[in-house]
C-alpha cells in the first residue's frame, strides 16, 4: 500500500509509506497508539445527538474529544495529521480491531469502552513509568493521558455496573456485548515495536481489573477464546474487520472530496 | 415499539441535581446549574463534564433538587423587603482592607 496515487486534488505520497522514515519503531508505535485513539473517537463521535440522555451525550463527546486530542499529538510524531487520517487506506492503519467494532446499542459502546480504557490506562501508565532519560514522546503524551484514560476507564466501570446490575433487559444486553466483543481482547496484548512495555504483566493486570469489574456487575466473564479462530492477523498489521471500511469511508469523504477545505 | 413498563420505569426516574462548583480554594461552592443524573456518582460525574472540563473548580457538590426547600416568590416583600431601609445592618461603616478580594 505504498506509492502514490491520484486523487481531485492532486497526487500525494501514500502517508503511511512502509518504506519512508515512517517505518522507525517509535513512528510504528506512536501510529499504533494514534489509530486507536482516532478510531476509538470517530465511533464515539457518532454518538453525539443520539445517546440515551443529554448528559451521557456529553460524556461520551468528552471522551471522545480527549481521544482525539491523544490522536493528533500522536499522528504528528509519523507526519502530517490531517493526511495521516483522511487519505490512508483501510490496509495502512494500525489500530486494534476492537476500537473499529460498531457502536451497536449503548451496552456494546460500553463495554468496548471497559475493555480499552483499562488497557489504555495500563497502558500509559507502564509508558510514563519509564525513567525520565528514557522518555520518547509517546512516554510523554501517555504521562499527559493517563489521567484522562482513568477517567475514561471511571466512566466505562460505573455504567458497566448499573448496567449489569440494573434491569433484566439491561443485564441481558451488557452480558451480550461482552461476549461479543471478548474475541477482540486477545490482540490488545500484542507487542507493539517500540513501546517498552511488560505485555505478560500488563495482559494479567487487565484480566484481574475487568474480572473484577464484571463479577461486581453481576456479568459473566467470557470463558473462550480472546481471538477469533479465523483471524489472519489483527489491525495491528493493518488486518480490519468489516464494518472499519464504512467508518473510514464517513471519517474521510468530506476530505477525499474537497481536498484542503477549511472551516 | 411501546417502552416495557420496566424501561418505562428507568427513564423516569433520572431526577435532577443541582450543582455547587468550587472555584478555587477558600471560596464557597457557587450554584451553576443542574443536571440529570439516575444517582448521586453519576450526577457528580455529569456535573463533571458539564461544568468543570475548563479547570472551573477544584470541588464539585450535587444535591438532589426536589431536597431544597425555596423561598416563595409570593413571599418576597415579608421576606426581603424590610432589609432595604436599615442601613446599620450594611457593612458600610467599615472598610476594607487592601488585598482583600473575597470577603
Amino acid at each position: 500500500m505504498s506509492g502514490t496515487y491520484e486523487t481531485p486534488g492532486g497526487t500525494h505520497e501514500t502517508p503511511g509509506d512502509p518504506h519512508g522514515g515512517r517505518d522507525r519503531p517509535g513512528h510504528r508505535a506512536a501510529l499504533a497508539l494514534g489509530d486507536d485513539a482516532l478510531v476509538l473517537a470517530q465511533r464515539l463521535g457518532e454518538w453525539a445527538g443520539h445517546a440515551p440522555e443529554l448528559e451521557e451525550d456529553v460524556a461520551l463527546a468528552n471522551i471522545a474529544l480527549d481521544l482525539l486530542g491523544q490522536a493528533r499529538t500522536l499522528l504528528s510524531l509519523v507526519g502530517d495529521e490531517d493526511k495521516l487520517a483522511y487519505l490512508r487506506e483501510e490496509r495502512e492503519f494500525r489500530n486494534v480491531q476492537l476500537v473499529e467494532q460498531p457502536n451497536g446499542d449503548f451496552a456494546q459502546t460500553i463495554i468496548r469502552q471497559l475493555y480499552f480504557s483499562v488497557y489504555q490506562e495500563l497502558l500509559y501508565g507502564q509508558l510514563a513509568g519509564c525513567r525520565p532519560e528514557d522518555a520518547t514522546p509517546v512516554a510523554a503524551l501517555a504521562a499527559k493521558a493517563v489521567k484522562e484514560t482513568a477517567y475514561h476507564r471511571d466512566h466505562a466501570e460505573q455504567w458497566t455496573l448499573r448496567l449489569g446490575d440494573g434491569t433484566e433487559e439491561s443485564h441481558r444486553r451488557a452480558q451480550h456485548a461482552v461476549d461479543a466483543l471478548w474475541r477482540y481482547t486477545g490482540e490488545l496484548f500484542q507487542p507493539v515495536e517500540g513501546l517498552d512495555v511488560d505485555w505478560d504483566n500488563l495482559r494479567a493486570t487487565w484480566t484481574t481489573s475487568v474480572r473484577s469489574v464484571l463479577e461486581q456487575a453481576t456479568l459473566r466473564v467470557p470463558e473462550g477464546p480472546q481471538s477469533a479462530v479465523w483471524a489472519a492477523g489483527g489491525g495491528r498489521q493493518g488486518v480490519h474487520t468489516e464494518p472499519f471500511g464504512r467508518l473510514l469511508a464517513e471519517m474521510q469523504h468530506l476530505h477525499r472530496s474537497h481536498p484542503e477545505a477549511s472551516w | 415499539m411501546s417502552e416495557t413498563s420496566q424501561q418505562h420505569r428507568a427513564r423516569a426516574e433520572w431526577p435532577l441535581w443541582e450543582v455547587f462548583v468550587r472555584s478555587r480554594r477558600g471560596l464557597s461552592h457557587t450554584h451553576v446549574g443542574s443536571v440529570h443524573a439516575p444517582d448521586a456518582a453519576l450526577a457528580l460525574r455529569n456535573a463533571r463534564d458539564l461544568y468543570t472540563r475548563r479547570s472551573e473548580g477544584v470541588s464539585l457538590w450535587v444535591v438532589p433538587a426536589d431536597r431544597i426547600t425555596a423561598s416563595s416568590p409570593d413571599e418576597k416583600d415579608p421576606f426581603f423587603e424590610p432589609a432595604a431601609d436599615k442601613a446599620y445592618r450594611h457593612p458600610t461603616f467599615y472598610e476594607v482592607p487592601e488585598g482583600v478580594r473575597n470577603l
